[in-house]
């Protein structure tokens, strides 16, 4: 088991498990999760459905109760680290309130928190113009494209300000051009606001072009297969998805989840 | 879509055939009672004799729409309404039990429904009872109350109000149950991820999830709740109210005066639920921005 000590550490995870019960028995969910994350990093957890890497963010984000392993966030239980709010989460859905404008769902969270009406303002002000809504605020989600609702939900997430951003394949369920635009966006937001984030996907590409740190994982039981560092300059384009470091990176990620795959098939 | 200029044409033609048929429904059902007449009288008689006949009969069987009107004008234009042959007055008394009892069975369905979706106990001991209570016929249930809380010497609007309650809190809680249920596990985690208080998940997302259901329970609601008011009048012996018109209609043979009050609790079902519709239409727009139907983005 690995030792616990790095004082810069956002999210360390030891000897982690969980498993679910379920009316054909027990499903191991995770098993053996061993993990550290730093703070400035993007890392990517990434696999086939069903490895555990939705679960194991859950997990960090208090969502999921763990059967076994020592788990922390920003140096506290995820328990605390919710209670604080200490972390931004964006779901696979843009998961807006349909009776709120744009303007009052990003709002919602600073709402529950109790601040102020001027500030409320202010940060969804500032929030929504860096995701390039402004001039939005008073739609409707229901008037705006599948795209610019998952922006919301980033700029709802980041207005609580939290050093840590949780995203579920945020951008799962959009078409490959708004996804690579909103990948772009992302990375450049990610140099402006020196976050860590963690990011689940499927997919190889978003993976490699957004992360520095890619988690592979494989499922029954989910677990880690590999760690890939991946340090592409800051500055980098979309276009760098055809050059042979690239594409190097993008292979091995692939033969870790061929790996993970073979003796279960 | 609001009713426009086209929608006019088919509603009338139904109008139309209705009338048509009710006057035809008329002869049918009074002619039997009109040729003994004229066979006992011993008189010649035509067709158009016997529908003219059927048609301006003082006790029909069924009385003909004319007659129903005349009935209409004459106990709600021409009767002062104070007085206590004019619809008016009994139609206030119906609608302000209908009114009464729907109010409190509104506020008791939503208050069972919060405890059923908040208190364990609640949603598995609860919920059988309310289905049972549903199962008695309120025309078994109505004459005792009414008669038990007269004992107690409570008459008038309060026991038929409640007989409107017993009748209109269940689909408001049965709706409201699922509508304070509906959010999506993701919505539910969503304010988990804010720490947000069981209050303020119920203030910011279960209630105004629940809307559209609530409005959908309220229109059942209101028209069973006017349904209750008039069969607790049917036992108080015909004091007052369209319950009491409709029985004393029926033991003096005065159909005329059935239909008039079948007619007016009719429009005042129909207005009521209305109401409840705009009442709608004004809160969805003022809660999603015109649109029709929001639905949960998940």
């Amino acid at each position: 088991m690995t030792e616990i000590n790095t004082l810069n550490s956002v999210v360390q995870v030891a000897g982690l498990s969980l498993d679910f019960v379920t009316k054909d028995g027990i499903v191991s969910a995770l098993s053996e999760v061993d993990l550290t994350i730093e703070s400035g990093e993007f890392v990517s957890f990434i696999g086939p459905s069903g490895c555990g890497k939705t679960t194991l963010m859950r997990v960090l984000a208090d969502l999921e109760t763990p059967t076994a392993g020592r788990v922390q966030v920003n140096g506290m239980t995820p328990s605390q680290a919710r209670q604080q709010r200490a972390y931004g989460y964006v779901f696979q859905a843009p998961a807006l309130l349909p009776w709120r404008t744009v303007q009052d769902n990003v709002t919602l969270p600073l709402e529950i928190m109790g601040k102020s009406k001027a500030e409320q303002q202010a940060l969804s002000h500032e929030y929504l113009q860096l995701v390039n809504l402004d001039g939005f605020e008073n739609k409707f989600p229901w008037q705006l494209s599948g795209g610019m609702q998952q922006r919301v939900s980033i700029a709802r997430a980041l207005s609580v300000e939290p050093q840590l951003l949780f995203m579920d394949e945020p951008f799962g369920a959009l078409d490959e051009i708004t996804r690579d635009h909103l990948n772009d966006q992302l990375l450049r937001l990610w140099q402006a606001t020196k976050k860590t984030v963690v990011f689940v996907t499927h997919s190889i590409p978003e993976a490699v072009f957004l992360s520095s740190r890619i988690v592979v994982m494989s499922p029954r039981p989910g677990r880690i297969i590999d760690v890939i560092d991946c340090n592409f300059p800051l500055d980098r384009t979309l276009d760098i998805r055809e050059t042979p470091e690239f594409l190097a990176i993008a292979q091995r990620v692939r033969q870790g989840l061929q790996a993970g795959h073979s003796y279960d098939d | 879509m609001t009713t426009n200029k086209g929608n006019s044409i088919p509603v009338i033609t139904v109008i139309m055939a209705i009338i048509v048929i009710w006057y035809a429904g008329a002869v049918q059902l009074n002619s039997p009672q009109i040729i003994d007449r004229y066979v006992k009288k011993n008189v010649d008689w035509s067709f158009t004799q016997l529908a003219m006949d059927s048609w301006s009969m003082k006790r029909a069987v069924l009385p003909a729409p004319h007659q129903v009107a005349i009935e209409l004008k004459k106990t709600i234009i021409d009767k002062n309404v104070t007085s206590k042959r004019s619809l008016v007055y009994h139609a206030a008394i119906t609608l302000s039990s209908t009114l009464l009892g729907f109010v409190l069975g509104t506020s008791l369905g939503i208050v069972l429904s919060i405890g059923i979706v908040y208190v364990v106990t609640l949603d598995r001991s609860l919920m059988p009872w309310i289905i049972t209570s549903q199962t008695i016929p309120i025309l078994a249930l109505a004459p005792m109350v009414i008669v038990v809380f007269g004992a107690m010497g409570i008459s008038g609007l309060l026991p038929k109000a409640l007989i409107s309650m017993y009748l209109c809190f269940f689909p408001v809680t049965v709706g409201m149950v699922k509508g304070l249920r509906s959010p999506s596990p993701m919505l539910v985690d969503l304010m988990a991820t804010y720490h947000a208080s069981q209050w303020q998940v119920f203030l910011r997302l279960r209630l105004p999830s629940a809307v559209p259901f609530l409005f959908a329970s309220l229109k059942v609601a209101i028209a069973l709740s006017l349904v209750g008011a008039i069969v607790a009048e049917l036992p108080t012996g015909g004091q007052a109210g369209l319950g009491s018109r409709l029985l004393s209609g029926s033991y003096y043979g005065q159909t005329n005066l059935i239909w008039a009050a079948l007619i007016v609790a009719a429009v005042m079902s129909a207005s009521l639920v209305s109401i409840i519709g705009y009442l709608e239409r004004y809160v969805i727009q003022r809660l999603a921005g015109g649109q029709a139907d929001p639905q949960v983005t998940s």
